[in-house]
């Protein structure tokens, strides 16, 4: 499956609070409810920015700070089709991976904001159309990349009925 | 080859010998979630078809960043979390109790050689104690909480090396900056780290605390330090558990080392909007502040109220400041109150407010204004952290905070001392 989406360009260090405010977060488990706030303290208008299936291209450290699940859930919410960053901050990317969120490690130097993106998951390439080039991502460990098949955590527990240790070491 | 200590509690807690890059499942010794992570991770918990925790007792849910509740909907989320709690007989902290990561620290759950994940980024803090601490997102510590265990890569190692004496007026909280300006915001992704040195060995239990707490700050998983005396006699009556302090070996492999000469480093602020924007407090002294915060989980522990009631005794709070102070917790308030502290703070004219997070995560109890700047003893000063984007966050001890809470302006606090 081929994902085909507008580059939105952020710089390094983009903090949870930036993805979802405090704010907003304390008040409601409703998700597209969060999803209406995304980047908002960067660009109040990013929300309404965006289109079904964009991506998030960053720079280093994506989602360092607070631990909060609801950033990359409010992304999904928001119909962001995957992030993709030099480097992420460890718990945002577990959590990401653990909401089915697609999180993909490479460098982004080249990518512009407005580009046009074809990603392929499963091979880890992603294909900058505007630009005529093509990046390689990162490769996950096999379980992360488990959990990401399974559309996340929660179904990947329900069908293993806990963790599958048969699949590490 | 020999081990670190994340190796090594790592090994101990799979059943065996396990080396840094290693995808482990393992058991944590506790797990903690708060109300801003709680109810979502109660959420997955049910999803997944949960029916009760696998090991309700090493379970703690702590209300403390919204708390009391504000509003309407905080309260319905706090009461998913005393629901869960009930019907599962899981251990609750309710409001006015704490800090989440002070708590988890007094109530013993954090001991040398443990393993203890928590649905908060700054789990990291109990490393001091010896502990490989960690924090985790809502859904897996709801996988943790149904099946009692979750998957880990065992991280390499940073060593971080405090050489030297801090000068008077040099806190831990400095070194805590001073550590963050040189590694920088990512510098220790995806890795322990390793904290050692001269001045770690000669700090209370207290500024270890406050140190390890910023380890996520710089993108570590931990930062773990050793037990000794002092760690002992901290955790002795708080815990049953048979430890075992977990030393590194001599010639364990680590990814790098890093040394700070403490006695070069001076009283450190961090810049709005970034942690790792650290200058000594020459360079911003003569800033405006409109609001200064004691507290935290960085720096709301006993011997920070006690160093800011040093400063304030006999002063006042500066016209057109607000101070707010936020003990750590039930014991730090209760201890602060019976040394007269309190008293010399409210005599000042500082606001003290419930122990608990306080206005550190901009939800309320003292969000700033626009264009309003606000010394703090947080260990984060993002845009918006504090509930406003047009305020300005500068990150210090409580020593410097107090100072300049009573000029109205950041203050080197040496002059006060
Ligand atoms: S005091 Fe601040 S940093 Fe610490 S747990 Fe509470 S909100 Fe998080």
């Amino acid at each position: 499956m081929i994902l085909r989406g507008k580059a939105h360009k952020f710089g390094d260090d983009i903090n949870t609070d930036y993805i979802i405010s405090g704010r907003y977060k304390f008040k409601t488990l409703d998700m597209d409810e969060l999803a209406r706030h995304i980047m908002e303290d960067l660009d109040p208008e990013f929300y309404s920015k965006l289109e079904p299936g964009d991506f998030i291209v960053a720079g280093r450290n994506f989602g360092c700070g607070s631990s909060r699940e609801q950033a990359p859930l409010a992304l999904k919410h928001a119909g962001i089709a995957g992030v993709i960053a030099k480097s992420f901050a460890r718990i945002y990317f577990r959590n990401s991976i653990n909401n089915g969120l697609l999180a993909l490690i490479c460098d982004t130097s080249e990518i512009r904001d407005g580009d046009l993106l074809e990603v392929d998951p499963m091979a880890g390439t992603v294909k900058d159309v505007t630009r005529g080039i093509e990046l390689k991502s990162r490769s996950i460990p096999p379980i992360m990349m488990e959990i990401l098949n399974e559309g996340g955590l929660v179904s990947y527990i329900r069908k293993n009925k806990g963790f599958d240790r048969s699949r590490v070491s | 080859m020999g081990k670190t200590i994340s190796e090594k509690i790592f090994s101990a807690h799979a059943g065996r010998d396990v080396s840094a890059g290693e995808i482990v499942i393992i058991q944590p010794d506790s797990m903690m979630a708060q109300d801003g992570t709680a109810p979502l991770a109660i959420r997955s918990f049910q999803q997944m078809g949960g029916a009760s925790p696998k090991y309700p007792r090493r379970i703690s849910l702590v209300i403390d960043h919204n708390a009391p509740s504000p509003s309407r909907a905080v309260s319905n989320l706090h009461g998913i979390m005393r629901d869960f709690a009930r019907e599962h007989n899981i251990k609750l902290f309710e409001i006015g109790e704490g800090v989440c990561h002070q708590l988890m620290v007094e109530s013993g759950q954090a001991f040398p050689g443990g393993l203890v994940i928590g649905a908060d980024s700054h789990t990291c803090t109990y490393g001091a104690l010896n502990c490989f601490s960690t924090g985790v997102g809502s859904t897996d510590l709801a996988a943790a909480m149904l099946t009692g265990e979750l998957w880990f890569m065992c991280p390499e190692t940073l060593k971080v090396c405090f050489k030297g004496k801090p000068k008077e007026g040099v806190f831990a909280k400095d070194l805590a900056l001073a550590m963050v300006a040189r590694i920088g915001a990512d510098g220790a992704s995806y890795l322990a780290l390793e904290i050692t040195g001269e001045a770690i060995e000669e700090m209370d239990i207290d500024g270890r605390l406050t140190i390890s707490n910023m380890a996520v700050e710089v993108g570590a998983k931990t930062g773990l330090m050793l037990a000794d005396e002092r760690t002992l006699d901290f955790l002795k009556g708080r815990t049953d558990e048979r430890f075992e302090p977990v030393f590194p070996d001599d010639d364990a492999a680590y990814r790098d080392e890093v040394i700070i000469d403490c006695s070069e480093v001076p009283p450190m602020v961090a810049y709005p909007h970034q942690v790792d924007n650290v200058s000594p407090v020459e360079g911003v002294e003569g800033i405006k502040i409109s609001q200064g915060l004691i507290g935290t989980c960085t720096n709301g522990r006993l011997s920070d109220i006690r160093v800011a009631a040093r400063i304030l005794k006999g002063r006042k709070v500066a016209r057109g400041v607000r101070l707010i102070v936020a003990p750590a917790s039930r014991e730090v308030f209760g201890g602060s109150l019976k040394e007269g502290l309190i008293d010399i703070l409210v005599e000042a004219g500082a606001c003290i407010v419930p122990p608990g997070c306080a206005s550190c995560v901009g939800t309320h109890q003292g969000v700033p204004g626009d264009g309003e700047n606000v010394i703090s003893t947080a260990n984060r000063n993002f845009k918006g952290r504090m509930g406003n984007p047009e305020a300005f966050i500068y990150l210090a001890s409580p020593a410097t905070v107090a100072a300049s809470s009573v000029t109205g302006k950041i203050t080197d606090p040496r002059v006060m001392l």
